[in-house]
């Protein structure tokens, strides 16, 4: 596993500890200053490694920044320290944005960003528990993090724990049956701890959600399946913490978090060929620019 | 084939792509089903063409093979076409169940399979994919070494009115199956001949057996080369005849060894005519990150790892 970055996971306590104890309108400015420096390092690895899933990394920035900087309780110099609180990306393809913010947090040292997909690295293009700390469950294949994390959930439940956890979906990633199926188990077993962020960008690989396979009326969904839902625009950072808080309903949250998939460079912003596509160097170069902005 | 065919390196997808929508002009129960992968599977003429006989299911491979099944008992000949992974992986049961045990015509097209997504991790390598269906009963396995065999398998698996599994290869490699080659259930094609080892290959690393062939030859080996473009049904004679003929066996795949061409042939050897065997294929491991090639080299998949496994049953160190 690779080791933590003392120096970055000290200003990380530091910072997530003033996001907390500040107003949550005050906060706002510094998140979005880690999501434009977040979105800077996922450019520059997919323009290292010529290889990547840009558009939803994008995407999931700030959902990603509002979890670890203003919510989750963790510690990168202690990744398995037994209370913190489970967060797992089952859209694992979006690993170079979980990398970035993990990186940006100190659980590994930035460095090891250059080495995104190359030989031999940790890095791998989806997340690796085993190799990586901070990632709690293996993920890739779409559909397998939401009930993993439902376990967790289950888990933190039987031992009477406070801790929480936070799973991201993507919302193509809704198509797979497995969802539905934790979606009924976790509001079966009153798992209030367990809150699914769904990053509803509303393209997939191939298509729009809608015209690929219908996934409205999302929120009536999830409701009728006995879920508690929050709907927001997932790019604003004071909405999302305010949608991150804890249920106080007894049910599990499911936050709708509406997003734009290429979100902050102009030319990649809604649209589909972004999912996978690499951005040539000129690119690359526009891209960074518009986001130093 | 074509001159360019001839020497040029390819990745099969084009040659299977094309061959479905020629099948496609001829027969209108042909459709293809597919999950959000229209654009990986080289579907987008396809859809073009016959907008409506593709059927996307979405990110839901479970649904997709019991749709493809249940499209079949409606006479359609559904080919579905989704990232061998999460094809065989992800529907297994489907592909048991509803597929094979049921007896449905249905083709399924794992594509890129092995290493071809090698940097995106062991979630995305299929190389469990032949362990996995070779164990279920009746369903064809088909894995073309080329593009040449890629369409001949498209127009069989069409025409045999039974379950099959067709692998299409990403891995661009040239044309190394004549024309003329059979290609039919239980038969094996026999690229060169040769009297000291016999090197049994499929899919991608037919090619690089050729090579390690060649590379022997100019050595004094003398090096049998079969290609086995059915995994299921095998042909056991030309197994057996290569145990009894030459010195030992060499089994080379881009696959686990824990289950396909070289269990497969194993099983044979030992149980008709037993021999010497070296099994080559990813070992029971999941992979370190890298990229196709790098992954394939680091396996030993590669004509250097074929000339020392054939060296080294030869007591040659
Ligand atoms: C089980 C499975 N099937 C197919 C894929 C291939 N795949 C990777 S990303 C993707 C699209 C995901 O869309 P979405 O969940 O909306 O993610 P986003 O748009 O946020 O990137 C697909 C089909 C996969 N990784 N896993």
């Amino acid at each position: 596993m690779l080791p933590a970055d003392p120096t970055r996971s000290a200003a990380y306590r530091e910072i997530s500890q003033r996001i907390r104890e500040s107003r949550p309108e005050d906060a706002v400015p510094e998140l979005e200053r880690i999501s434009a420096e977040v979105r800077q390092s996922i450019v520059r690895m997919i323009d290292r490694a010529q290889l990547g899933h840009i558009g939803g990394d994008l995407s999931v920035t700030d959902i990603l920044v509002a979890c670890f900087y203003g919510v989750l309780a963790l510690d990168p110099e202690r990744p398995r320290w037994e209370g913190r609180d489970r967060f797992v990306l089952s859209k694992g393809h979006c690993a170079a944005a979980l990398y970035s913010t993990l990186a940006h947090c100190g659980f590994f040292h930035t460095g090891e960003l250059d080495t995104f997909m190359a030989p031999l690295s940790a890095l791998n293009g989806h997340p690796n528990k085993i190799k990586v700390p901070g990632v709690e469950t293996n993920t890739g294949a779409l559909g397998h993090g939401f009930p993993v994390a439902t376990g967790c959930a289950l888990g933190a439940k039987l031992d009477g724990a406070t801790w929480r956890t936070v799973v991201v979906l993507g919302d193509g990633e809704l198509q797979e049956g497995s969802n539905w199926e934790a979606a009924m188990t976790a509001s079966h077993y009153g798992l209030s701890s367990l809150t699914v962020v769904i990053d509803r960008n509303r393209l997939q690989q191939g298509a729009r959600t809608e015209e690929t396979k219908t996934l409205e009326p999302l929120g009536d969904k999830w409701r009728s399946f006995g879920w508690e839902v929050r709907e927001v625009d997932g790019h604003d950072h004071l909405a999302l913490l305010k949608a991150l808080e804890r249920s106080t309903t007894g049910r599990p949250v499911a936050v709708i978090a509406n997003t734009i998939k290429g979100k902050g460079v102009s030319f990649m912003e809604d649209r589909v060929e972004w999912h996978h596509k690499v951005p040539s160097s000129e690119q690359v170069v526009a891209a960074l620019a518009e986001l130093a902005r | 084939m074509t001159v360019t065919e001839q020497r040029a390196t390819f990745d099969s997808r084009q040659a299977f792509a094309e061959e479905l929508i020629s099948l496609a002009r001829e027969d209108e129960r042909i459709v293809a089903v597919c999950n959000d992968s229209v654009g990986s599977s080289n579907l987008v003429a396809f859809r073009k063409e016959f907008p409506d006989r593709l059927v996307n299911v979405g990110i839901a491979e479970q649904d997709l093979v019991g749709v493809a099944a249940g499209l079949a008992n409606a006479g359609r000949i559904p080919f579905v076409c989704a990232a061998a992974p999460f094809l065989t992986g992800r529907a297994l049961e489907q592909i048991k169940a509803d597929v094979a045990y049921s007896e449905a015509h249905v083709v399924l097209c794992g594509q890129s399979p092995g290493m071809a997504y090698g940097e995106l991790g062991p979630t995305h390598h299929s190389i469990e994919d032949l362990s996995w269906v070779r164990a279920i009963a009746g369903l064809d396995v088909i894995v073309p070494a080329d593009p040449v065999q890629t369409r001949a398998a498209v127009r069989w698996a069409a025409a045999s009115g039974r379950p099959s599994y067709l692998r299409v290869p990403r891995f661009k490699v040239p044309v190394v199956t004549p024309g003329d080659a059979p290609f039919e259930p239980g038969r094996a094609v026999l690229l060169q001949d040769g009297d000291d080892v016999t090197v049994i290959a499929i899919g991608s690393l037919t090619s690089r057996a050729l090579e390690a062939a060649a590379r022997l030859r100019a050595d004094g080996v003398s090096v049998r080369v079969l290609n086995m473009p059915f995994l299921a049904p095998m042909d056991e004679d030309a197994v057996i005849t290569a145990a009894r003929e030459t010195r030992g066996i060499v089994t080379a795949e881009e696959a686990t060894t824990s289950g396909g061409l070289g269990a497969a042939v194993a099983s044979v050897v030992a149980t008709r005519h037993p021999s010497p065997m070296r099994i080559l294929g990813v070992p029971r491991v999941f992979a370190p990150t890298g990229d196709t090639a790098f992954l394939l080299d680091h396996f030993g998949l590669s004509a250097d790892g074929i000339v020392a496994a054939v060296r080294d049953l030869l007591g040659h160190g």
